[in-house]
């Protein structure tokens, strides 16, 4: 099964590839691993006249470490996220996080730029991205600029980058020493995609919960915070009966998915099951290196 | 439109042009007639098509084969000189780990890699590093057999042995 026909340009640098998009619109998408893109284009839900090939502009490589943020460049696949050293000990949730994404070859080749841009309702990263409050860098005709986590992700399939923008790095402050930090996924059995994927840190002060963020993705048609939760646990003990009834508000406010895949309902209940289980973990983690 | 590409499959030096809605997993079945690249779902989901591109396992009905330029493929053809066995495809015999064997070079190539990054895994790695990876046949009871099997002959530094001529063998 192929996609329809298109013409393929490679593009060797960032510049070049902001050059071609802006002279190609609509009728061009960019090509990073495919993993997303290439399926969807099989089953003619995209059928783009150009594909402009991302995949090899170095700019969008690598993972750098700038003492105050860590910048991790679009085209990092899921797997190197999940084996890096450096980011499985100072942000452990992201790299956790890619180590559960679909399975060992959809990790060698997807990438967290063409993840993020893709914007799955029942994609992993956005409940990391969304606690670690990472900013994501675009670049596009009119220069670059920084959106902050919280206004990324804006609807099913819809992110805050503009159509001749492109997705450049992901930039992290990594979170104190010593956080607790847990991702809670239920995969759909069929897709491995998350039907729910719970990401919690949690930084205690002497026992106490000084710092607490949830992001909550796949039961909605976008992710996102559980703030109802955080502000009820913000300067509490996290022992079991506080997190449980907090645990209860993740849902507030939000439209939950209904389909073939879990009713709303199930879904509501699986939510509140693994915000539990996520904030007890990162609370226990945290309590570990204390 | 046709895109020129060269790359290295199992060891040899290949320059074409393709289509470029061209499959990776086409392009070694239809232009070079290695038909060990498996079709079976063609949607990315299970991993029979699964070939190592520069060691690693990826999907090659999932690649475009312009993606693929450059780059060095390893399919099932190519793990051991025609005639023998690689340790893993040896281990995968003995221990049974196949039954209709659509699934197995997939299989194979993934458990090559999986070895690569762990001398000595336990089940539930080698579970998680073969999800990819889907038999409708074995139950994965054998092939998680299989691969230990295939790990214990790697320490033990075996290398492709030729393949014993059953028939020959039962004549004799
Ligand atoms: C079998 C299978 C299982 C999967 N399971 C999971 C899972 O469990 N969890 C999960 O989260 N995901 C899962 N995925 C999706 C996977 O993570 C993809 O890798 C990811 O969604 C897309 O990344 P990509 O690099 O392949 O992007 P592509 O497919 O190349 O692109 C996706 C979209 O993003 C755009 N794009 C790509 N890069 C950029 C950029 N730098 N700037 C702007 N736009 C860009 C493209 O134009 C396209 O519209 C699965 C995929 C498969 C095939
Ligand atoms: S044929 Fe490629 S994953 Fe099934
Ligand atoms: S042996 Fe038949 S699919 Fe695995």
């Amino acid at each position: 099964m192929n996609p329809s026909t298109f013409a393929y340009e490679r593009a060797e640098t960032l510049d070049d590839a902001i050059a071609l998009l802006a002279e190609h619109g609509d009728s061009a998408k960019l090509l990073a691993g495919g993993h997303s893109l290439l399926p969807i284009m099989k089953l003619r839900l995209a059928e783009p006249e150009l594909l402009i090939d991302i995949g090899r502009i170095s700019e969008l490589q690598g993972i750098r470490d700038d003492g105050a943020e860590i910048a991790i460049g679009a085209l990092t696949t899921h797997q190197a996220i999940a084996d890096d050293p450096m980011l499985r000990e100072r942000v452990p949730l992201l790299a956790d996080t890619a180590s559960r994404v679909g399975d060992r070859q959809v990790r060698n080749r997807g990438t967290i730029g063409g993840a993020l841009a893709h914007a799955d309702a029942a994609a992993d990263y956005p409940a990391a991205i969304l606690a670690l409050e990472a900013s994501i860098v675009a670049k596009g005709p009119q220069g670059e600029r920084r959106i902050p986590a919280g206004e990324f992700f804006l609807d099913f399939l819809t992110t805050a980058l503009q159509p001749d923008e492109i997705l450049t790095e992901v930039r992290i402050a990594a979170p104190p020493q010593g956080h607790g930090w847990s991702y809670q996924k239920l995969a759909n059995q069929a897709s491995g995609y998350a039907l729910v994927g719970v990401g919690v840190l949690v930084v205690l002060d002497n026992g106490v919960c000084s710092d607490i963020r949830i992001g909550i993705t796949g039961a909605a048609p976008v992710a996102w915070r559980a703030r109802a939760v955080e502000s009820a646990l913000r300067g509490r003990t996290l022992d079991a009966n506080a997190v449980n009834s907090a645990a209860a508000a993740a849902i507030d406010g939000v439209e939950l998915l209904d389909d073939l895949h879990g009713s709303a309902e199930y879904r509501r209940r699986v939510t509140q099951g693994l915000t539990r289980r996520a904030i007890l973990q990162a609370a226990e983690r945290a309590a570990g290196t204390q | 439109m046709r895109v020129p590409i060269a790359l290295h499959v199992n060891g040899v030096e290949r320059q074409a042009e393709v289509e470029p809605r061209t499959l990776l997993v086409q392009y070694l079945r239809e232009d070079l007639a290695l038909t060990g690249a498996h079709i079976g779902c063609e949607t990315s989901q299970c991993g029979a098509c699964t070939v190592l591109m520069d060691g690693q396992p990826v999907k090659s009905c999932t690649i475009l084969a312009a993606q693929a330029d450059g780059a060095s493929i390893t399919t099932i053809e190519g793990l051991a000189p025609i005639g023998t066995l690689h340790p893993v495809q040896q281990a995968f015999w003995d221990e049974h780990g196949v039954q209709c064997g659509f699934c197995t070079p997939g299989m194979v190539l993934s458990t090559v890699a999986l070895l690569a990054g762990a001398a000595d895994p336990s089940d539930e790695t080698i579970r998680h590093g073969l999800e990819g990876n889907i038999c409708r046949c074995t139950g994965y009871h054998n092939i998680v057999l299989s691969v230990k099997a295939a790990a214990r002959a790697a320490a033990a530094g075996a290398e492709a042995q030729p393949v014993v001529d059953r028939n020959a063998a039962l004549a004799r």
